[in-house]
């Protein structure tokens, strides 16, 4: 988020500074983004994600709370491939918000704010979420 | 660029200050009630039915859950006004940016408001 705000204050003062008729680079895609500011558009996407995992979520605590043979069908339903996919993949996306969540409460503290401490922030986030994802995947098979 | 972006600012707290603090005291609830939950799910893998019910039907776990989740509500609408504002302005979408917006940020506030309401039943209702 850090670099995010960092990228617009710069766009903000060029455009003051310069002639209207210049152009201004916004193509993203001519963008070199480093390991930092990829790792905090993942924390975005995988927040939206969870908006709408978490419904599916409280459908099947629901489900599973609300009678036994609803705790049955849960169960079934976690022994078919599609559900396991479905429940890892929100699992993935709410244990790397957690842990970019970490990381940038962290930041907040005032922790790996250099150029250098961002990098390797990130970098541990992605090796921490690695192994989350995949003790995750060994949990849910 | 478009004013709308400063004119529409309809945070949840209408300071970003707030704002601030709610993202971040909601994400240490949030983080906590997460590691509760995945804790209690690694170490009882062969929890039955009336286990898993008496789990969440103590006072204490209940307490837990709706604090998470009206924790999860206030996150959920900070984290997507944000991104909204962000990237649903006039800058990016012309001229009905702020309607666009309008209707993204109503459609965030109706699907907050079901999963709140749907959390309690769930957590409280039984």
């Amino acid at each position: 988020m850090a670099v995010t705000a960092k990228i617009k204050i710069v766009n903000v003062t060029v455009s003051k500074q310069v002639k209207d008729t210049r152009p201004v680079n916004l193509d993203l895609t001519t963008v070199r983004f480093p390991l930092p500011a990829i790792t905090s558009i993942l924390h975005r996407i995988s927040g939206v994600a969870l908006f709408f995992g978490i419904g599916v979520m409280l459908y099947f605590l629901q489900l599973s709370l609300e009678s036994k043979a609803g705790f049955e069908r849960v169960l079934e339903l976690m022994a078919t491939a599609p559900v396991k996919i479905i429940l890892w993949l929100i699992l993935s996306g709410l244990l790397y918000h957690l842990i970019a969540g970490v990381k940038h409460l962290l930041m907040d503290w005032g922790m790996g704010e250099s150029r250098e401490g961002a990098l390797r922030g990130a970098q541990v986030t992605l090796f921490l979420t690695a192994i989350a994802v995949i003790l995750a995947w060994v949990m849910i098979w | 660029m478009g004013h709308d972006m400063v004119i529409n600012a309809t945070s949840l707290s209408r300071s970003g200050l707030s704002d601030w603090m709610i993202q971040r005291l909601s994400a240490v609830i949030l983080a906590a009630y997460t590691v509760f939950i995945l804790a209690t799910l690694a170490t009882n893998p062969e929890m039955d039915y009336d286990s898993w019910r008496d789990f969440f039907g103590k006072n204490s776990v209940r307490l837990f859950s709706v604090i998470s989740l009206l924790a999860l509500c206030g996150h959920a609408w900070v984290g997507m006004w944000t991104v909204g504002t962000d990237y649903l302005t006039g800058r990016q979408l012309g001229a009905k940016g702020a309607f666009i917006r309008r209707v993204y940020q109503s459609f965030c506030v109706l699907l907050i408001a079901v999963y709140l309401l749907w959390g309690i039943q769930i957590f409280w209702g039984s």
